[in-house]
């Protein structure tokens, strides 16, 4: 046991083992990594060290998924997000992605703290956990749906727990291996970015259905009531939250197009003329149906439009159906896409989730498809229909083609964006960084360093566009060095969140001596200090394990468009650019070569024993 | 007198989903999770659908007593019942006759898991879902 964070729930320590292959699952007790690294990214890390070969194809058998929670869930609100992590079909290297919906509450409750999954199986499977128990049941009916709404109907009525599991699926992108599918979660939340839905389908795991109910033993339960009392307040009160709650993500839309930030028609311009069309105000006034919320989260940020059609063939018959909007989606298949139209674009995002697409790396992929079409790079005997900004008719065909690949181009375009660019000879504007297509934020240097330097390659990892947004009230821009440092640190702490696992959403409610506070009720004593560090220490481990995975620093590739297009903060200098990154690769080195952070602990530890 | 009131559910079209009245309910005893919580909240065929609260509504007849055993489920004044453990076997005769599912089980105890209307769960409904009134009973 450690002595500073001993985990009381000895459920959390149990990490479920399953074999696609020999279908058979096992429990093992990792109970000792959840003392080390509290849970979800910490840990994740560390189970896929464990058992995947470093030279696995991400999609053959011997890819590993990881699916993890941590010390807080289940616990303390808004703690609500669970880690995937496995080997990207997109990018070749570390994969992980997150989502909220009920999942990290169902793993947990089902009485295990992470699920590791392994081999593939001969026919498609579903995997129904629970009660202690693994069912493998047949989905063979299952596989080849047209609709990721339908799997999760046909789960739903045959499986227990209603309330407290979730139903994780992938849709037919996933069944054909689209490198930058996505897994679905309770309809509307996803496993989105960098390929897990390929990696289930190349296993032929449907879905997986989890969930149950137990008790977490709390040391000191008034303790914990008191803090919990605290966190839910400014959960709700704060007006972060509020702003999440209300308008939801797409609160962004108007914000960024008013600083020239958003990233419209592959970005060739930084503000879209029908932005007031796609934004959160507007979707929010004219077609919101409900807002839903992930488990134990009171915020309620998941905002769902409804779509109402009138059938052509017959008077007063119609169609209402219902699709969430997220900043993201809005970004990459509307701005990106130039489409203006606000049901034109909920048409295209429900197009996107039928099929289990990651929303950000189709709209991209569909963004530079245009651009290379309209530059003459491809031809019609390559996109067979004719891709033009704003025809999101058009852009619904190009989803399913992305889908079905029925020729050689879609069959590139399905291995992502940069793939195809690099077949066409069309790199220069190819939005994608480390392999992975750009989220929708233009918003200075930091926006893009911090995308090509994030461990993967999510503008979630260390928030440049958050931290570019602020500077814009400050005279000077920092140097490349300050900026570097500032991304890292922020992703170090990053890494104490994620294996909380607590919603990024929530990092302004969930500050380090919130933290600690938190912990206390449970029996972990850790100072700030021994938190911070603890980032630095699992942002480090899992950098190793990049560089083990093939990781190198030629592969940082900035696209020639982001100098092209001014931002906020202007004309982004290479030099600038490249200054940085020279300085990340010194720094990265230093921190995963040990000594320097050794000796930190020490300072720390006697800096404690004053 | 706070026996005369009861748990009521104002409007599931406010419910968001959120989970925080029963991780609230079972907040009442020295633990988390939710392993001890009398509500509950499910979708309604998937959450594009929304939600329903799922907890006793207070009975003024209820019929989980009439059909337990040993006489563990004894109605309580302004509805609903009181659950005395000593005498419950755990046979599962009340969780059968609720007709709106609102008697959760405890299944490391082996009891049933009732709301006994407390109403604590209502200061952790962000959305105003739920709300505890006077009964006229």
């Amino acid at each position: 046991m450690n002595p500073l964070m001993p985990i009381i729930d000895r459920d959390l320590g149990k990490v479920l083992y399953i074999d696609l292959t020999r279908k058979k699952y096992w429990v093992e007790d990792k109970l000792e990594l959840f003392e080390k690294y509290l849970g979800g990214t910490g840990v994740a890390t560390q189970l896929l060290k464990e058992e995947l070969p470093r030279n696995a194809d991400p999609l053959g058998p011997e890819n590993v998924i990881v699916f993890a929670v941590g010390v807080l869930s289940a616990m303390y609100p808004v703690a609500s997000k669970t880690v995937a992590m496995f080997k990207s079909p997109l990018t070749g290297n570390l994969g992980e992605s997150h989502a909220g919906g009920r999942s990290a509450i169902a793993i947990r409750m089902a009485g295990y703290g992470a699920i590791v999954i392994k081999g593939a199986s001969e026919i498609p499977v579903y995997l129904s956990i629970h009660n202690g128990k693994v069912e493998f049941k047949d989905a063979s009916a299952l596989w080849g749906v047209r609709s990721t709404y339908t799997v999760g109907r046909v789960i739903r009525e045959r499986e227990p727990w209603p309330g407290t599991r979730a139903i994780m699926r992938i849709g037919r992108a996933g069944e054909n291996l689209v490198r930058y599918a996505a897994v679905v979660t309770e309809t509307y939340r996803h496993f989105g970015r960098l390929g897990l839905g390929a990696v289930m389908g190349s296993k032929k795991l449907k879905a997986i259905v989890v969930g149950g109910k137990r008790k977490i033993p709390v040391p000191d339960a008034r303790k914990y009531r008191e803090v919990y009392n605290e966190i839910y307040d400014a959960a709700v009160k704060s007006p972060a939250m509020k702003k999440y709650h209300d308008i939801g993500t797409p609160v962004n839309v108007l914000v960024l197009n008013t600083i020239g930030a958003l990233p419209t028609r592959n970005l060739t311009s930084n503000r879209f003329e029908n932005a007031a069309n796609i934004s959160g105000e507007h979707l929010a006034e004219t077609r919101l149906a409900r807002r839903v919320a992930c488990s134990h989260c009171p915020v309620a940020c998941i905002h769902i439009a409804a779509i109402r059609e009138e059938y052509p063939h017959e008077k007063y018959f119609y169609t209402t159906r219902y699709v969430s909007y997220d900043y993201e989606p809005t970004y990459a298949l509307g701005s990106m896409l130039g489409v203006g139209d606000t049901d034109g674009l909920l048409r295209l995002i429900e197009e996107v989730e039928i099929q289990g697409l990651d929303a950000m790396s189709t709209g991209v992929a569909l963004a530079w498809t245009t651009e290379a079409y309209i530059r003459g790079l491809i031809g019609k005997d390559e996109t067979i229909v004719e891709p033009t900004w704003g025809d999101w008719k058009t852009y619904i065909q190009m989803v399913r083609y992305i889908v079905d690949q029925p020729n050689e181009f879609y069959k590139t375009l399905a291995m992502g964006t940069e793939a195809a660019a690099k077949k066409y000879n069309g790199l220069d504007f190819a939005l994608t960084f480390g392999g992975n297509e750009m989220p929708g934020y233009h918003a200075g240097p930091a926006t893009h360093l911090g995308y090509l330097i994030g461990a993967r390659h999510s503008h979630l990892d260390n928030a440049g566009y958050s931290y570019d947004q602020k500077k814009l009230k400050e005279k000077q821009y920092p140097t490349p060095e300050k900026v570097i440092d500032d991304l890292m640190a922020e992703e170090a702490w990053r890494q104490i969140l994620s294996s909380l696992v607590v919603c990024f959403f929530a990092r302004g409610v969930y500050k380090p001596h919130v933290v600690v506070k938190a912990l206390e009720p449970m029996g972990i004593k850790l100072s700030e200090d021994q938190l911070k560090q603890l980032g630095w220490e699992i942002y480090k481990e899992k950098y190793k394990l990049k560089f083990e995975l093939g990781y190198t620093f030629d592969k940082l590739r900035l696209p020639k468009r982001i100098y092209e297009t001014l931002s906020p903060h202007g004309k982004i200098d290479p030099a600038f650019m490249e200054k940085a990154l020279s300085y990340f690769k010194k720094k990265i080195l230093e921190l995963i070569e040990e000594p320097k952070q050794e000796k930190q602990v020490e300072e720390n530890k006697a800096k404690n024993k004053k | 007198m706070a026996s005369t009131k009861r748990l009521v559910v104002v409007d599931p079209d406010l419910c968001v989903g959120c989970m925080s009245c029963m991780f609230a309910c079972a907040r009442r005893f020295p633990e988390g999770g939710l392993a001890k919580s009398a509500i509950h909240v499910r979708s309604v065929g998937g959450f594009e659908r929304g939600f329903t609260v799922v907890v006793c509504r207070a009975c003024p007849d209820p019929p989980c007593a009439k059909v337990c055993p040993t006489g563990a489920l004894v109605p309580r004044k302004g509805g609903g019942v009181i659950l005395n453990p000593n005498k419950c076997i755990g046979c599962g005769f009340c969780r059968e006759a609720c007709p709106f599912g609102a008697i959760f089980w405890d299944y490391d105890e082996n009891k049933p898991v009732i709301c006994v209307h407390c109403g604590y769960c209502v200061d952790y409904c962000p959305h105003s879902v739920l709300a505890l009134e006077e009964t006229k009973r």
